[in-house]
């Protein structure tokens, strides 16, 4: 039957049948990137967006406009003099300013946590290694913030309620348990290193600054990154570290508070504008660490 | 059955065959959990055993020094000329010792009734706190005894410092045996005609040797603090009465045993019908939630590493900035582009409840889950799909086999074999889901035949509000208990499981 063919007809059979299934491909995808884009298009316009309210019966506003933004840090009373940050209704500089500072401390203690307990659990051999790995992945399944009202009395009692640096221990404290991927980063590096330094005479502890460090850079980056970003995303314990003292609030927290039933109309669209702002830097950010990423979910599974 | 018997059954048997394995494979898998536990347990015992052993033979072969050292912590060690650490030793024994007497014995003592309670007269008639008067107090046996006190005690100290200082005691315990080893260890080297290692050379060790001490002990230290004895103080909380009536230090808790997993299990019908209604909800979440980001993320990297798909990279970014931006931002504005009369319906001048229906609510929270999660999975598994060797595909073709074929007997084995842990992780990471639930429905619609939760609400957004809104923290440690209990059970079995199906892999 095919021998009634030429064997360019059946090529280009072949060719247009791979062409249409490709084509079909391209439609698909482009399908799903309109759905999964256009949340995120609207959000940009709505911040923008002149015309006050929570929504609009039409899609691009009438007015365009960047006093949202500007409103995030400017607010005037009514005689037309800027407020303090304290008297604005959402101080969005100050929340800014928390955040920062938080994700800065929280970033350096835990990735210098994370990283000595990783190694220690990673390239040392010790008796108690294996309790140490079993109580970790034990501790990790509570609910992590099962123990908050319990964690907010001892803040209370070390004198730090509602203050950021309670933040500070929360977000770095817990580090030691986020030892996972960097571990099955260390146990990548091959041994043979440590035993050549360890003939030269280097002690663990040389071999940790000097040998094995230089060679993380990649998930010394992923770990700070990861462990910075953290701060900016959490809501559950700002909210209820800080309950009403509104100067101490982080951006997430902070941003919720605008979509209050009270506030919501008024302030939906500089919500918006903050939202923009506070997403573009962790996108940038997420998009340069996307392969460390996957390297650290899959772990050593990829190895093979 | 071995590996003869399995190919000459027909399709329809193997499939069979395998759906029973896997269900006959449930009650060994719980059973090699309780074999799991009772090795650790009978572990743990031979370590208390040989440990109690060795301590009584270390005090047995002592010498002198060695005898004193049980008493006076390092006693051995001054003895044998180790002065420095000796005197480490002592100094941390008369601190424990000095801890105890002034604040933890205190608290440890007044752990029985969680702080002296002024009967409710007491308090109402003077409202005074802190005036030394006779108080009445009645301990878990209901036992009234009359004491003399100065302070009306917090409940919440006398629980934290109590546990603070368990932990502390057996940190000393632990210092306490490693000092007689210590002096036992010299002993022998000594002994031996060793000259016993010096204070400086020994210090040098935890750069070494003992480096790993030297990494762990501030991490430990931390976590002791902020994460364990918080969750220890948490544990004990489900065993007494702390709920929006029992606040200290205006009104003291007390242990109720068991009453709280009663009250959630079968006593209180509002609270238990609550708990099963959205402990239903939070497997079948978590099952859908799973399995729908898993599949459709695996065919959306499909899609994009499909031969001859061009602008690879601009596909995989423009899902990675969704996945990029704040989950807090992406879902507060999906519950208004999804609300009955905003967003979408605004725009369309319709009113559909998406959110306002229970059935539909669901629904929702599971595709928008979708829209979050499948680019994650997608990114895992892009990397993941370079790794298949091109000579199974090539060979594939070449016994003539389709792409649906390829798809289900080459990727999808390889890939799910590969990503057993991670689709564990996840599985874990949605019943602990606090997010979606939280921004996109705040766990509404909410009946009010629900205990301070709504339809959609999973365990871990009802443990917060239990916290946060009502202030029934008994309730809440309950609910984070259970979670753990579900989370360790159900990820235990699966290993396990997982562990099993690998050795039939060999069948298909």
């Amino acid at each position: 039957m095919t021998n009634t063919k030429s064997s360019s007809d059946m090529q280009t059979g072949y060719a247009a049948r791979r062409k249409a299934i490709n084509t079909l491909v391209y439609v698909i995808l482009a399908i799903m990137v309109v759905i999964w884009i256009f949340p995120i298009v609207w959000l940009v316009i709505q911040s923008l967006r002149g015309e006050p309210g929570i929504s609009t019966s039409y899609f691009f506003p009438k007015q365009w406009t960047f006093d949202n933004y500007i409103r995030l840090f400017v607010e005037y009373d009514d005689q037309g003099n800027a407020l303090a940050w304290s008297e604005m209704r959402f101080p969005f500089a100050q929340w800014f300013i928390n955040t920062l500072v938080i994700a800065i401390f929280s970033c350096i203690i835990s990735t210098l946590f994370i990283l000595m307990v990783s190694y220690a659990l990673s390239r040392l051999r010790f008796k108690s290694r294996k309790t140490f790995l079993n109580l970790g992945l034990i501790l990790g399944m509570f609910p992590g913030f099962m123990s908050m009202a319990a964690t907010y009395n001892i803040m209370e009692i070390l004198g730090l309620k509602q203050q950021l640096f309670a933040l500070v221990i929360v977000y770095s404290a817990g580090a030691g348990l986020g030892y996972q991927v960097s571990k099955g980063f260390f146990d990548t590096i091959p041994r043979s290193l440590d035993e050549a330094a360890k003939i030269d005479g280097a002690t663990r502890n040389q071999i940790f600054w000097q040998i094995i460090l230089p060679l993380s850079k990649p998930i010394i980056v992923y770990t700070a990154l990861t462990t910075f970003i953290g701060p900016w995303t959490d809501y559950i314990f700002v909210s209820y570290f800080m309950k009403d003292n509104q100067m101490n609030y982080t951006v997430a927290c902070g941003l919720y508070s605008m979509l209050g039933n009270q506030t919501i109309s008024d302030y939906f669209t500089t919500f918006c504008a903050g939202a923009v702002l506070i997403a573009i830097p962790i996108t940038i950010l997420f998009v340069i660490m996307q392969r460390y990423y996957v390297a650290g979910v899959t772990g050593g599974a990829v190895k093979g | 059955m071995d590996y003869l018997d399995y190919v000459q059954m027909t399709k329809g048997q193997r499939a069979a065959y395998k759906i029973k394995s896997f269900f006959t494979g449930i009650p060994g898998a719980i059973g090699n959990l309780f074999r799991i536990i009772a090795y650790y347990i009978k572990k743990f015992f031979v370590f208390v055993g040989t440990g109690i052993k060795n301590y009584a033979q270390r005090f047995a072969q002592g010498d002198i020094g060695t005898k004193l050292s049980f008493i006076i912590m390092g006693a051995g060690n001054v003895f044998h000329k180790q002065i420095g650490k000796g005197i480490i030793f002592l100094a941390t024994e008369i601190a424990y010792f000095y801890f105890m007497a002034v604040f933890g014995m205190n608290y440890l003592s007044k752990l029985y009734s969680v702080g002296v309670q002024l009967d409710d007269a007491g308090t109402m008639a003077d409202g005074v706190i802190g005036s030394q008067r006779a108080i009445t107090t009645t301990n878990l046996l209901g036992v009234p005894t009359i004491s003399n006190r100065d302070t009306l005690d917090n409940s919440n100290q006398v629980l934290l410092y109590s546990v603070l200082t368990m932990i502390i005691t057996i940190a000393f315990f632990a210092v306490y045996i490693a000092n007689t080893k210590s002096a036992f260890a010299t002993q022998q080297t000594i002994k031996a005609g060793k000259k016993p290692i010096g204070f400086i050379a020994e210090m040098k060790t935890f750069l070494d040797e003992r480096f790993h001490v030297t990494l762990l002990t501030l991490p430990v230290l931390l976590l002791m603090l902020f994460t364990v004895l918080p969750i220890i103080f948490t544990i004990f909380m489900a065993f007494t009465n702390y709920d929006k009536e029992h606040q200290p230090p205006g009104s003291l808790y007390r242990w109720v045993g068991f009453q709280n997993f009663a009250d959630i299990f079968y006593s209180n019908p509002m609270k238990s019908e609550t708990f099963g209604k959205i402990l239903v909800w939070t497997l079948v979440w978590a099952v859908f939630a799973t399995f729908t980001n898993y599949i459709f993320g695996i065919i959306l990297a499909l899609l994009i590493n499909k031969k001859g798909i061009k602008a690879k990279g601009f596909w995989r970014t423009m899902f990675v900035v969704t996945a990029a931006v704040p989950q807090f931002v992406t879902l507060l504005l999906m519950r208004l582009l999804l609300g009955t009369n905003t967003g979408i319906n605004g725009m369309l001048g319709t009113s559909f409840p998406f959110l306002d229906d229970f059935m539909w609510a669901r629904v929702v929270v599971i595709i928008v889950n979708m829209w979050v999660g499948i680019p994650y999975t997608m990114l895992i598994s892009s990397g993941l799909l370079m790794n298949i060797p091109e000579d199974l595909y090539e060979s594939a073709r070449i016994d003539g086999a389709n792409a649906f074929q390829q798809f289900t007997k080459i990727t999808f084995p390889y890939i799910f074999f590969v990503t057993t842990p991670y689709l564990i992780t996840t599985f874990v990471g949605n019943i602990n889901n606090f997010n979606v639930i939280f921004f996109l429905t705040g766990g509404g619609p909410s009946p009010s035949n629900y205990y301070q939760a709504g339809q959609t609400d999973l365990l871990v957004t009802w443990l917060y509000k239990l916290t946060v809104n009502s202030s029934d923290f008994n309730l809440a440690s309950v609910i984070g208990i259970l979670v753990f209990i579900i989370c360790a059970l159900g990820s235990l079995i699966t290993f396990n499981m997982s562990k099993a199906s690998k050795n039939e892999e060999e069948f298909s």
